[in-house]
């Protein structure tokens, strides 16, 4: 058994990177707290997007070539103590996380690193979340509540002992899959989403605490599961590792 | 639990608003008020387990000078960012940490060192923070301003556990954080806000600085 999963594995890195993006956008985001007044929309340019999460197979592929990023390698500052648990060492995935499973337990930093090892990058919040807005049929189905509570069924379920493989449920109107229902996902920005006042003249001492202002000025108040996710991401810290946060890769689109 | 404590304790205030008289947000679908299994668990404290120096990041000092995150290896530090331009909370993160400055023993003071890292390279020349020193009264031989590489900002805010982000203008919004670590680079306390008490933090310097 053992054996065949290392072959497995072996037959998937002896491919060579073969990640599928698609374009995503242009489009407007509509964040759920605005960064500030008169920036309820924002502009997010066309840029391409990982189909997928990134899987444990890939990640595999990625710390054997970048030994610094292997399991009991990495310092405690650039990933907790439970980097990678799910696997069974570190150079071998598990039967808890398989080849096509989306690779979890990864700090911001590994998720980044692998990403400029990939010739990518992670996408921003706003082009997660424009990603994010779209149902298999519209751009944006932010406002359609069966699409809404659809994710909230999602984020009120159990975690699943075992990870669904990625690719699994229907691409939304960009061909993207998985941007619900499997992982949360890591962003470059994720310490961006900033539920306080901005340090420009203040009025009031209430405006310094850090949970200040936000809430006053939110929109959308429908959009729960995005809340659901400002408050994820404030929750994290780069060098957490959990057993449902995962990640894909983003580029820019090349210029002609 | 104890992140989805945070979270969730966040959340509640966020829903209460902190003071103002506004139409209260829409109320949560009913739900348990915990988070689902799905949330991030617990994963970690809100300090990294290892030294800051881990990571070698490169920055100019406000003589222009290249140096580096652990230019006061050796030595307790007090690691902060904040930018020049900024009118109300800077100053006041920066007379806070003067205050805990003046409140250490002479002994400990003379060990103490301090680093604060800009947001905003681009305007944040070493004139700019020479500048933004002097106004600030601060003592250059304890006191490093710096500024990093434009593709580190983010980076350095990760490290330190800052969130901020830019705006259109040029402006930062931003959290109020100290990092206190020891000469190693080990942090060693945090000030998470300004409307934290820093008195933990003090004593953890003087701690250190005494030793």
């Amino acid at each position: 058994m053992l054996t065949i999963l290392i072959l497995t594995i072996s037959a998937a890195l002896s491919a060579p990177q073969t990640t599928h993006r698609v374009s995503v956008g242009p489009g407007v985001w509509r964040p759920v707290f605005p960064p500030e007044e008169g920036l309820e929309e924002i502009a997010v340019p066309r840029f391409l997007l990982d189909v997928t999460p990134v899987t444990n197979a890939e990640f595999l592929a990625f710390t054997r070539e970048n030994p610094a990023w292997r399991r009991g390698a990495v310092s405690r500052l650039l990933a907790d103590d439970r980097y990678l648990a799910r696997w069974e060492g570190p150079d071998a995935l598990s039967a808890d996380a398989g080849p096509n499973q989306p690779v979890t337990d990864v700090s911001w930093y590994a998720a980044r690193a692998y990403c400029a090892w990939a010739g990518a990058r992670l996408p921003t919040v706003a082009e997660w979340e424009l990603a994010a807005a779209a149902s298999e049929t519209v751009v944006d189905a932010t406002r359609d509540p069966e699409f809404l509570a659809a994710i909230l069924v999602w984020y009120g379920s159990p975690s699943p002992g075992v990870l669904p493989d990625v690719g699994g449920r229907a691409a939304n109107v960009w061909g993207v899959h998985d941007l619900h229902g499997l992982v949360w996902e890591w962003t470059e920005d994720f310490n961006s989403v900033l539920v306080s006042a901005d340090d420009r003249d203040q009025k009031g001492a209430d405006k310094v605490l850090f949970c200040g202002a936000g809430a006053l000025a939110a929109q959308d108040k429908g959009d729960y599961a995005a809340f659901m996710r400002v408050a994820s991401r404030s929750s994290m810290e780069a060098w957490y590792t959990t057993s449902t946060t995962g990640f894909r890769c983003a580029a820019d689109v090349e210029e002609p | 639990m104890r992140t989805t404590a945070l979270v969730s304790l966040c959340m509640a205030l966020c829903w209460a608003g902190c003071g103002a008289a506004e139409t209260p947000p829409a109320p949560a679908p009913e739900a348990s008020p915990e988070l689902p299994a799905l949330a991030p668990p617990a994963a970690g404290t809100t300090l990294p387990d290892a030294p800051l120096y881990d990571l070698a990041v490169g920055l100019e000092d406000q003589e222009g000078a290249a140096i580096s995150l652990d230019l006061y290896r050796g030595h307790p530090v007090i690691l902060s960012m904040f930018y020049a331009s900024c009118r109300a909370a800077c100053p006041m993160l920066i007379s806070r940490t003067r205050r805990i400055e003046d409140q250490l023993s002479p002994t400990a003071r003379a060990e103490l060192r301090f680093l604060f890292i800009s947001f905003d390279p681009e305007r944040d020349t070493p004139e700019r923070l020479r500048h933004a020193a002097v106004e600030q009264g601060l003592d250059l031989g304890r006191w490093t301003l710096a500024r990093p590489a434009a593709p580190d900002v983010r980076l350095l805010s990760a490290l330190l556990g800052v969130k901020f982000n830019r705006l259109a203008n040029g402006d930062y919004n931003h959290s109020s954080v100290l990092v206190l670590v020891d000469r190693d680079g080990r942090p060693v306390a945090r000030m998470g806000s300004l409307a934290e008490d820093s008195g933990p933090l003090l004593r953890e310097a003087e701690r250190l600085g005494g030793s």
